[in-house]
């Protein structure tokens, strides 16, 4: 008689959003696996449709209470390509910073609060509190510096008001910048001193053959502007996005796959902006990074929370920069007169590449909508990674495959709400 | 030593962008001693550990979406002494009940290449339309101060101090410039409720009313002031059909143009 197993995760906890997981295993083989989304559809792209270009960045901020910046910055960009809009350094500057914030908070949170316990073997960041309580409260710390840097901008840390097609409504004084100086010195140590711990952790040991995918800039790490490259070889502007990835829909998701037109799979994130740009990283994050054991190459998922800590010292690092160089502009914003076309906008979200196209009419309207963020595009090697993960351990309990295939998911610091404009865990034994 | 005893307390979610329960991890300086006060038996945006009900204080984000998402919020009432829900969606549909304005299969055929694999209802609805609810808190996101006092009332037994005046009262108190008489920018602050800190008109804009409707809105007055600053019918129905779009107040409104 064939040894059948069935294992389900039906909530995925410690992700942003709702998924699972579905696996069958036949014979001490897996046969079937699926990463399914299904927080419920909300539709963007078409009620999008009609609505003022100016209202964008704000409305598709809701997608994602996480990462705002990602899309109120995208969706800016894009509206910028429409109207022939170069925003002036003051602006671009001042718009890297925010970004800054919202990889701190995002970042802080998700290595802390979210995947950390896995390594510890923990339920949460309420019983590391127990363990050792100045750590976490160093983590929230952390994540309130991002907070802080959101807050000053843009008035609010979750869906900030102050940014809008073009630039800001209002521009934040130097007096209220240099607040954060010394709090972002204090950070930069604690975010070295973080790569130094989780480099610490235990790592299955799992390398894989990703494609990566990520923005790439001349001159520093890029976050909000550069072309799309790939460890395939492809260099194109952001503008060629949708000539170089599809999505896919398939019946257990409710976010679209997002996946290279030819064929294959490709990873964005951490893991892929760390190997493509290395060589873009300060200083300090590169002796952070070799000080925990990480070469310019990470192949290994599960170190995506070394990388995550690596990146933390980076944008820390940049975040102080310039809060130091900030001077208060005479424009908040660049204005052009409406026409109508289509425009491109991408970003690198906290967990990846964030793309916006839009079209409109010569009245300003919203024509057509296209966003395909991050985690949607992850959902293939997720999938992968979770083949390989769970193979390697069936000779455990369910609840030990359940633990390690969620953190193996945690990897990539999913964002469901954002995948759908996305998770639950089923194993099937079969 | 056994541990004290704590209210347990869950945390819900629906349809959302997850801002709003992010709101409670956002409270960096009281998490912990919050957790002291309180004991978090669900909460799955922050923990694996699951405790079964029933749950004292029950917090609700997001709106209802889907055939399953009309059960599942029966139940989480039933586990439930006190039912509060946070944010846009949950106590109005939020943005995504922009749907309820339009056809939703055409909806689905804009977003989806296989509309067969999509299970959903064609309206978004607020939680107090389908089970009773005990506390509503406004915001897109909510305000952490205001859940940090909703949740201590509910946990002493009090009701909570939330004003249900207007944007324009903290304005006034805080000694902001008004937007809409010193620019003739459009507005929501007269018909939006209070709390969340003057963001907006601090910021040289005009409120887009993520706080949704104050008590008693007098919106036919705002619309008209709307319309004689130059505002068109569209973008008047527009201002009202935004986060809050399925409130009554801002609904009605809206339809009555554009």
């Amino acid at each position: 008689m064939a040894d059948t197993r069935t294992i389900k995760v039906e909530a995925l906890a410690r992700v942003e959003g709702e998924g699972s997981l579905h696996v069958k295993i036949k014979n001490g083989l897996v046969k079937e696996l699926h990463f399914g989304i299904f927080e419920p559809p909300r539709f963007f792209e078409a009620f999008l449709r009609g609505r003022d270009f100016r209202e964008v960045p704000d409305i598709t901020a809701r997608i994602c209470g996480i990462c705002p910046i990602a899309y109120l910055m995208g969706a800016s960009q894009a509206m910028e390509d429409i109207l022939g809009i170069t925003v002036t350094k003051p602006i671009r500057d001042l718009r890297r910073l925010i970004y800054c914030g919202e990889w701190i908070e995002s970042h802080a949170l998700h290595v802390y609060m979210l995947h950390a316990p896995d390594f510890l073997g923990l339920s949460d960041a309420l019983e590391l509190a127990k363990v050792d309580r100045s750590l976490v409260e160093n983590a929230l710390r952390l994540k309130k510096v991002g907070n802080e840097i959101l807050e000053i901008i843009g008035g609010r840390a979750i869906h900030p008001v102050a940014l809008k097609v073009g630039g800001f409504y209002k521009l934040p004084s130097k007096k209220q910048l240099r607040t954060l100086e010394e709090e972002l010195k204090w950070a930069i140590e604690t975010s070295v001193a973080t790569v130094k711990l989780v480099g610490g952790f235990d790592f299955p040991d799992i390398e894989q053959n990703y494609n990566f995918m990520a923005l790439r800039h001349p001159d520093e790490y890029a976050i909000h502007e550069g072309r799309l490259v790939t460890s395939s070889g492809l260099d194109f502007p952001v503008s060629q996005f949708l000539d170089h990835v599809e999505e896919e829909h398939v019946p257990w998701s409710n976010a679209l796959h997002g996946k290279p037109k030819d064929g294959g799979n490709h990873h964005v994130g951490p893991l892929a902006r760390y190997n493509l740009n290395y060589d873009k990283l300060g200083k300090t994050a590169k002796a952070a990074a070799k000080a925990a054991g990480l070469g310019p190459v990470v192949r290994n998922p599960f170190k995506s929370i070394v990388v995550r800590a690596v990146e933390l010292v980076q944008v820390c690092e940049d975040a102080l920069k310039l809060v130091q160089g900030y001077e208060e502009a005479d424009k908040a914003y660049v204005d052009a007169p409406i026409r109508a076309g289509e425009g491109h906008g991408c970003t690198e979200a906290p967990r990846g590449i964030c793309y916006h196209r839009y079209r409109i009419d010569s009245d300003g309207s919203v024509l057509d909508a296209r966003i395909v963020p991050p985690t949607a595009q992850n959902q293939k090697v997720i999938e992968l990674d979770l083949w390989k993960v769970v193979q390697a351990n069936l000779a455990k309990s369910d609840d030990e495959i359940k633990w390690r295939a969620e953190q193996a998911i945690r990897n990539y610091d999913p964002c469901i709400s954002c995948a759908t404009h996305f998770l639950k865990l089923e194993m099937e034994h079969s | 030593m056994s541990e004290r005893k704590r209210p347990k307390l869950a945390v819900w979610k629906f349809s959302s962008c997850d801002g709003c329960q992010l709101t409670m991890l956002d409270c960096e300086d009281e998490l912990l001693a919050l957790t002291e006060e309180v004991r978090i038996s669900y909460f799955l945006e922050a923990t694996r550990k699951v405790e079964k009900g029933p749950y004292d204080v029950s917090l609700v984000e997001g709106s209802i979406t889907t055939p399953h998402d009309v059960k599942a919020i029966r139940e989480v009432r039933k586990q439930s002494k006190v039912l509060i829900t946070i944010g846009a969606c949950a106590t109005a549909g939020g943005i995504q009940a922009l749907r309820n304005f339009k056809n939703v299969k055409e909806f689905i055929r804009a977003v989806y290449a296989h509309p067969e694999y999509i299970d959903t209802l064609t309206t978004s609805t607020a939680i107090s339309d389908h089970v009773p609810v005990d506390f509503e808190l406004r915001g897109c996101p909510v305000n952490k101060h205001q859940m940090l006092e909703v949740l201590n009332a509910a946990l002493n037994g009090r009701k909570p101090n939330i004003p249900k005046y207007s944007q324009c009262m903290e304005c006034k108190e805080t000694g902001t410039v008004c937007r809409m008489v010193a620019t003739g920018a459009a507005c929501l602050g007269p018909v939006t409720q209070a709390g969340c800190g003057t963001l907006c008109p601090g910021k040289d804009r005009g409120c887009y009313g993520c706080f949704g409707p104050m008590e008693s809105p007098n919106t036919a007055a705002l619309a008209a002031r709307l319309g004689q600053l130059g505002q068109s019918s569209r973008d008047i129905r527009r201002l009202f059909h935004t986060y809050n779009a399925n409130s009554d107040a801002f609904r009605k409104e809206g339809d009555n143009h554009g």
